[in-house]
């Protein structure tokens, strides 16, 4: 028994499974629309974003298509419109944002602290009616004709000139918000109180320290964001001039109150996944993490970094010169915390066991496509690159390579860590692997024709580019790879839902990994901790405990085996 | 090098520094992603589980790695902002000697007015190696004006004039971009800058361009002030009067305000005191003028300001052109090709908060 648990199931624990876990503690449907169970609402999270992933996969796909040709193909420029907005708006208010904090947060942050559950279930489960609200708010909206206004809402089109559906989009956004901003309350009041006796802030995983980065920011910066959209409400509905230069307003003004959340709002969606990828490091390394301490704080700096550099989405907005230097240095030296976690990551295999299964595939891409993310950052942060990169597809690949190949990633990666710890059995390890390799060959297939073309001056958000038919092999070729990215990503739907029924049972550890949420069965049961455990030993403390199992001699047990194993390790 | 392109052309004075800032930058990313790419691909075959290599005494933290990788990143990024921001800074003041030429954006074209009268839509003509400022307005929603061979764009921005400049280095036509979403039709709100050398411009100009009988911006504008009877006995004289100050020389001027403060007379202080001239009025006068927003074009404002940035000059037109065309007010008998549906009087009927459909009030359904 490693020494984390001190009292917890040696001498208490019976030799049989025990007999519930959360997800077989109650079969109606009401247990589950009225649970207070952060891992019963963790699934819920799991199944309602999965389906907006589906929702706005299918418009990028759209997209994509149009896009083969310089003339479109089957849509009109209105429909196009509303279709890249929908992509954008569904991806980063329903699945980017939420995500990870809230499947995988909510899942195992109580548990990696020793907790039986969040400090608020009701406020949690609240916060998932909430999401959910505002889901079928954004369904109504499709329903209705769609929204053509971008996801960023611009000044004065969205308020003044747009006739979609507009109102009800924001509101749905508004009131996505306030589901974040639970959930991240939930978050902070959890780590500050109900940390396990012995579960110091320097023993917190560092998936811990990131979920609190992130809610410190979703704190911070939400209800700007919310009461911004609610300002353009106001001027759509009742003609206030708050934007609009026909009434008064300042059009400008809207781009900084939204970007002073909308660029947090990247680390609200990166730093989770940074999170999962420190979990995966050390795992599949066998090692503490290389620099806990420059990660753990690196977090900390990005959060509050990142609160001052929006108006560098602004260098060519007819903001002030000498307040572009400002953001300009300022977003170079943000980039400095992210590199530091690359390296580190990198560093800790250094020695290490490394073990390459698929969790840690996704990691590794993840490393890779992170980097050239934040790399190509640079050149938009860089005030005379960006005045000519600006908005075009530059952009829009760069900031897929964090959003997608960085925060995405993180999500699969740790999909496929924490499945046998969720539903208790393992999934299919070859398939795990092809979707992990599709995802990232399709992934730069997609992206990387996209830098090209953006630097050659194609702006994004355009329907046709007859004008500039040089522009088409790279929309052919970023078409080809998103159709390979997308079996990529419809493999797991498959081998995961399969693993559900005839999937080998886990076990307490199939990694052989160290924390506490591989302390307690797989699936864990509805009070996590029989008793409370008492932390004795540091976080990632892998070295020490020669005793720990090595994947490989979990995987030599039979599935019956592992069915009736204790987890002695 | 490739048969098929992946630059645009460099025909402007910033295409090379920027391109160079650019490569530099490409090529810090491609060996900052190799070394960490080979890192890893090196780190996960040596230290793969179940292989025998020396992993004793693995370390767990060290101050000096981590400041290593923390330092040469930022200085190698401090070294990069210096000459990026040095080439910003160059982008963003424009030269003295630039040629001032007045853009207005609106959902989905781009209408361009030579100083010297000449109008063009969707295409902007000017000569080879002459520095030319845009001064640039929108008459709806946010759009930017983008020319990817001149690395150069900025926004247009409804109700604020905002600038930029460039020298075209290289004759031929190049494809300008609206870059910020403005709507249905957003990718088709594009045009040509065509760069033709002096004596091809010289000529076109002579010609008149696309336009058969026209006024300077500032004969436009003299007709304006008469049409709204702001000179002689009325409000503004050659010298101060009761009612109002003289605004012959107040261009770039320092204006003592009402109340204490002081103002720069440039286009944005004559453009407020036009449209709310409540908000900044000058020393010793009261709060008179009528206010004339909503009542002007973004057009007559810009040829109203070129006016009064004339007076007491020796650009100054004649009041014989001001009289000659002052009678009608209306802007048909000069603005032949803008019935096609450009700028038709009738558009200028900008929505307002009461039309009920503000994207079709601005598309100008009229003129279509």
């Amino acid at each position: 028994m490693s020494s984390t648990v001190l009292p917890p199931y040696e001498g208490t624990r019976v030799t049989e499974e025990p007999p519930e876990n959360y997800i077989t503690a109650g079969h109606t449907v009401k247990s589950w629309l009225l649970t207070g169970d952060h891992k019963r609402i963790a699934l819920l999270y799991l199944f309602s974003t999965a389906f907006f992933f589906f929702l706005g996969s299918i418009a990028a796909g759209l997209v994509r298509i149009e896009l083969t040709r310089p003339n479109g193909v089957m849509l009109e420029s209105e429909t196009y419109n509303k279709m890249f907005t929908a992509h954008g708006v569904t991806m980063i208010f329903f699945f980017l944002i939420p995500a990870i904090p809230a499947i995988f947060g909510n899942f195992l942050l109580p548990i990696m602290i020793g907790a039986r559950d969040l400090a608020f279930p009701r406020l949690n489960l609240f916060s998932w009616y909430l999401y959910m609200t505002s889901g079928v708010m954004l369904l109504i909206v499709l329903c209705l004709g769609g929204v053509d206004s971008g996801w960023t809402f611009y000044t004065p089109y969205s308020s003044m000139y747009s006739n979609s559906q507009v109102t009800l989009t924001i509101l749905a956004a508004f009131i996505a918000g306030f589901s974040s901003i639970s959930t991240a309350v939930n978050f902070i009041a959890t780590v500050h109180k109900m940390r396990a006796p012995g579960m110091t802030w320097f023993r917190l995983p560092l998936f811990v320290w990131s979920h609190y980065a992130t809610s410190v920011i979703i704190v911070l910066g939400t209800p700007v964001v919310a009461i911004t959209l609610f300002l353009v409400v106001l001027e759509r509905t009742f003609k206030l001039g708050i934007f609009s230069p026909e009434l008064g307003g300042d059009p400008v003004l809207f781009q900084h109150l939204f970007w002073f959340y909308s660029h947090p709002a990247v680390y609200i969606m990166i730093l989770p996944a940074f999170g999962v990828i420190s979990e995966l490091f050390a795992a599949f390394s066998r090692r503490k993490i290389f620099g806990y301490h420059f990660i753990a704080f690196s977090s900390l700096a990005i959060a509050a970094l990142g609160f001052l550099v929006w108006g560098h989405h602004m260098f060519v907005s007819s903001q002030s010169m000498y307040q572009g230097v400002v953001f300009s240095l300022l977003s170079f030296l943000v980039a400095v915390p992210s590199a530091i976690k690359v390296f580190n990551w990198t560093a800790t295999m250094y020695k290490g066991q490394v073990h390459m299964r698929t969790p840690f595939l996704f990691a590794l891409g993840f490393i890779g496509l992170f980097t050239v993310g934040g790399l190509t950052g640079l050149f938009l942060s860089s005030m005379g690159t960006d005045m000519h990169l600006t908005n075009t597809y530059f952009v829009v690949a760069h900031f897929h390579y964090v959003m997608v190949g960085g925060t995405i990633l993180g999500f699969l990666g740790a999909l496929h860590y924490w499945w046998p710890k969720m539903f208790g059995v393992m999934y299919n390890e070859f398939w795990g692997r092809m979707s992990a390799l599709l995802v990232f060959v399709g992934f730069n297939v997609t992206f990387l024709p996209q830098f090209v073309v953006g630097y050659m001056g194609m702006p994004r958000r355009y329907h046709y580019y007859y004008f500039a038919p040089e522009f088409q092999v790279y929309n052919i070729l970023s078409t080809a790879g998103a159709s390979v990215l997308a079996v990529g990503f419809a493999l797991p739907v498959f081998y995961l839902t399969s693993s559900i029924r005839k999937g080998v049972k886990a076990g307490a550890n199939p990694w052989g990994a160290h924390g506490l949420e591989w302390e307690i069965p797989s699936p864990p049961p509805t009070a996590n901790f029989d008793r409370i455990p008492i932390v004795t030993d540091d976080v990632y403390d892998y070295e020490s405990d020669a005793r720990r199992p090595n994947i490989e001699m979990i995987e030599s047990r039979t599935p019956e085996q592992l069915a009736s194993t204790k987890e002695t390790h | 090098m490739f048969n098929f392109s992946m630059s645009p052309p460099q025909a402007s004075n910033f295409a090379k520094f920027h391109d160079t800032l650019f490569y530099v930058l490409l090529i810090l990313t491609v060996i900052f992603s190799v070394i960490v790419g080979a890192a890893v691909i090196y780190f996960a075959s040596k230290y793969r589980a179940g292989r025998v290599v020396d992993r004793s005494h693995p370390p767990h933290e060290s101050k000096v790695l981590e400041i290593t990788w923390s330092v040469i990143p930022t200085i190698l990024g401090l070294i990069v902002f210096v000459f990026s921001t040095m080439l910003f800074v160059d982008m963003r003041t424009p030269p003295k000697n630039a040629s001032e030429i007045f853009v207005m954006g609106k959902q989905w074209m781009w209408h361009i007015q030579h100083a010297n009268g000449i109008r063009e839509n969707n295409t902007l003509t000017i000569p080879v190696n002459k520095p030319v400022k845009l001064t640039m307005i929108s008459q709806d929603v946010i759009h930017a004006f983008y020319v990817p061979a001149f690395r150069v764009q900025y926004h247009v921005v409804p109700g604020r004039y905002t600038q930029m400049w460039f020298t075209p280095t290289e004759k031929g036509t190049y494809p300008i971009f609206c870059n910020v979403y403005c709507g249905t039709q957003h990718s088709e709100m594009g045009g040509y800058v065509r760069v033709l050398d002096q004596k091809e411009w010289n000529e076109w100009a002579r010609s008149g361009g696309e336009t058969s009988q026209r006024m300077t911006l500032e004969q436009m504008g003299a007709r304006t002030w008469a049409r709204l009877g702001c000179g002689n006995g009325n409000c503004h004289g050659t010298s101060n009067t009761e009612r109002g100050p003289s605004l012959y020389g107040i261009y770039g001027t320092k204006r003592k305000l009402k109340g204490g403060g002081t103002a720069i007379a440039d286009v944005e202080y004559l453009r407020e005191s036009i449209l709310q001239p409540y908000n900044k009025i000058t020393e010793g006068y009261d709060n008179t003028m009528s206010a004339y927003e909503g009542q002007l074009s973004e057009e007559e404002i810009m040829s109203l300001i070129a006016y009064i940035r004339s007076l007491g000059t020796s650009s100054q037109p004649t009041t014989e052109a001001a009289k000659g065309q002052s009678g009608g007010g209306e802007m048909k008998p000069s603005t032949p090709n803008l019935a096609a549906g450009a700028l038709g009087a009738d558009q200028y009927n900008r929505p307002g908060p009461d039309s009920g459909n503000l994207a079709a009030g601005a598309m100008g359904t009229k003129g279509n």
